[in-house]
């Protein structure tokens, strides 16, 4: 019972949000990009950390999402960002309920591939309908109405879009948390740690696993929707695989099953990206490869789990229960 | 007759870039089959050895089948250790470590080629008795797409024999099928793997470097064709080479008629036909048993 239970580090991410906001004011951009990203990898978490849905096409929702909000703004049919955002939820939540009724029949390496196909049947649509998606190019100079009427998002400096994207996470974050502790979340645990024993005691596994899907399929969709308002740019990278792939690394370097990898695997990756693929992209891909590999042979549970056992091995000792 | 020409012209085509598909893929099929290992890498072997035979006849100026040979036993040499120091530790691991460690693979092929060799596009060049026409009686078509065809033809054949005929290829069966069961009955799974993987991968090798005149050959190569190389693979069925071979087949033709008449998107069909595959049978057209 006590797990559940508010702790003071948990709002050490949130003041360092704002902190972030007073201290770079100059990298307020990057920041929006890194706030989308935990929002994505967040999202992915609940489906691949906490249900084990091993997905490689997460980004399909995200792309869903962001051309949602991109295109009701683009053709001035909708520009309100905070219900724009409820939109991109429930359409990104409608084709994950609707992808997940087919494709949760299957497991392994077919869910890999079906999921991994159906992300790029989407790109392929958007790029068919490029006269409508913008192709390659893009939807660019999205307008956004300004938040509750009053903030407007500036398109040169993004303080207003980072304050915006900070209390949209914390919005979703409150409701992942409450998800994952709640009887539901503790059933996709049990799933993901033994799907048989589940059925056995009787615990509707498929039904549990849509549900599951499509709230990260929505959440994925806010993140998309999100990073369509803060660039107020849309292209159809959004549903390419390098950005599934990204986030995937981004979850799996923090931490996944874990509410705070999202964090701080967002926070290493897109720093370093930030600074080393810069200076000399080869050597930043080299050197991502190398920890991948390493990660998956002898740090199973991300930059979090590394902290967790160094933690029990040389941290103080507790008393006995 | 010249309706009958460009839909000939259009046939050899896809059917030349799906044997290049199945040459790549085929040791991919075998070796998912045998251990089950979610392989993202195969592909940057392929590019390897692509690398290894473009290079080798562009500035050591080998001869084509020179240059072919090498690739192969580079490719499966690079396999092996691979293989002994790395894929070993993750057979019993779960999926996701298993596809976070091969994309970390394909990253290291791709950072490692372009610091080594360049970012570049690589050109094959062709032997003169392969760059020019030939002629089928019906219509004149380059003469490297039909040997590409017969090549993979008969290696598909010669794959097929080893594997239905031979003592190693009914071992490699019995392991697809029920790897406990073959174990238990003295089978040396381990050396099995470390050989079907060396080979697969020498095939693959072997491929990247045919397939480098038109599927072009750049340090992206393992991304680029990642999706095709898998679809040819869990359609086709794990384990399957006649699978494989088909669904290569058809994937190049797919490709290769969808680029042509609907360049922008046109190959959705292939995904969402894939898609709708999988879901009727998820163990593959071929497959032996669930993936």
């Amino acid at each position: 019972m006590r797990r559940h239970r508010l702790r003071w580090w948990e709002a050490l991410p949130w003041i360092a949000g704002l902190a972030f906001y007073f201290a770079f004011p100059d990298y307020l951009g990057f920041g929006c990009d890194l706030l989308v990203t935990i929002l994505f990898a967040l999202s992915l978490d609940l489906a691949l950390g906490y249900a084990g849905i091993i997905t490689l096409g997460h980004g399909a929702f995200f792309g869903v999402g962001a051309y949602t909000v991109g295109m009701l703004a683009s053709y001035n049919i909708w520009t309100e960002p905070i219900t724009g955002l409820l939109l991109a939820a429930a359409v990104a939540g409608v084709i994950g309920f609707l992808s997940g009724l087919v494709l949760l029949r299957t497991t392994g390496l077919t869910l890999l591939m079906l999921t991994l196909c159906t992300m790029t049947l989407l790109y392929e649509a958007a790029n068919m309908a490029a006269a409508y998606t913008g192709g390659f190019d893009g939807l660019p100079s999205l307008p956004i109405s300004p938040v509750f009427g009053v903030f407007e998002f500036n398109p040169l400096y993004a303080d207003t879009q980072y304050l915006f994207a900070l209390g949209v996470i914390l919005v979703c974050f409150i409701f992942v948390r409450i998800l994952v502790y709640s009887p539901f979340g503790q059933s996709l645990t049990g799933i993901r740690e033994n799907v048989l024993r589940m059925h056995a005691i009787g615990s509707p596994v498929r039904r549990r696993l849509i549900v599951c899907y499509t709230i990260s399929a929505a959440l994925a969709g806010v993140a998309g929707g999100l990073s369509a308002q803060t660039t107020a740019f849309v292209n159809l990278a959004v549903l390419g695989l390098d950005r599934s792939a990204t986030v995937l690394i981004v979850l799996i370097l923090g931490g996944y099953g874990r509410l705070y990898g999202a964090f701080i695997g967002a926070v290493v990756y897109l720093a370093l990206e930030h600074f080393l693929a810069q200076i000399y992209p080869a050597a930043w891909q080299l050197g991502l490869g190398i920890v991948l590999v390493l990660i998956a042979l002898f740090a199973r549970n991300g930059i979090l789990g590394l902290g967790e056992t160094l933690w029990q091995r040389f941290g103080p000792r507790r008393a006995a229960p | 007759m010249n309706a009958v020409a460009d839909i000939a012209g259009i046939v050899l085509g896809g059917l030349a870039a799906g044997t290049v598909l199945f040459i790549v893929s085929v040791g991919l099929s075998v070796t998912m089959g045998l251990m089950g290992f979610v392989n993202l890498a195969h592909g940057a072997l392929a590019m390897f050895g692509g690398y290894v035979i473009v290079l080798s006849m562009n500035r050591a100026h080998f001869g084509f089948g020179a240059a072919l040979a090498l690739g192969f036993v580079a490719t499966a040499a690079l396999s092996v250790v691979l293989e002994r120091m790395l894929y070993r530790r993750l057979y019993r691991a779960g999926e996701l470590d298993q596809v976070l460690f091969t994309i970390g693979l394909i990253f290291i092929f791709i950072a490692s080629t372009i610091i080594v060799v360049g970012s570049e596009t690589q050109q094959l060049q062709l032997p003169p008795a392969l760059s020019g026409q030939f002629n089928l009686g019906f219509i004149q078509y380059r003469a490297y797409s039909i040997f590409l065809i017969v090549v993979g033809f008969l290696i598909a054949l010669g794959i097929w024999l080893t594997f239905e005929r031979s003592r190693i290829g009914g071992q490699i069966r019995a392991t697809v099928d029920n790897r406990r069961m073959a174990e238990s009955l003295g089978i040396d799974v381990d050396r099995l793997f470390t050989i079907t993987f060396a080979f697969g991968s020498g095939m693959a090798g072997i491929g990247g470097g045919l397939g480098a005149e038109f599927l072009g050959l750049d340090p992206q190569y393992p991304l680029k064709y990642l999706v095709y190389f898998l679809i040819a693979v869990s359609v086709g069925g794990l384990g399957s080479v006649i699978g494989v071979y088909y669904a290569s087949l058809i994937l190049g033709i797919l490709d290769f008629v969808l680029t042509l008449y609907l360049p922008k998107g046109g190959t959705i069909f292939i995904y969402a036909l894939t898609i709708l595959i999988l879901l009727a049978r998820p163990q593959g057209l071929f497959g032996r048993k669930g993936l």
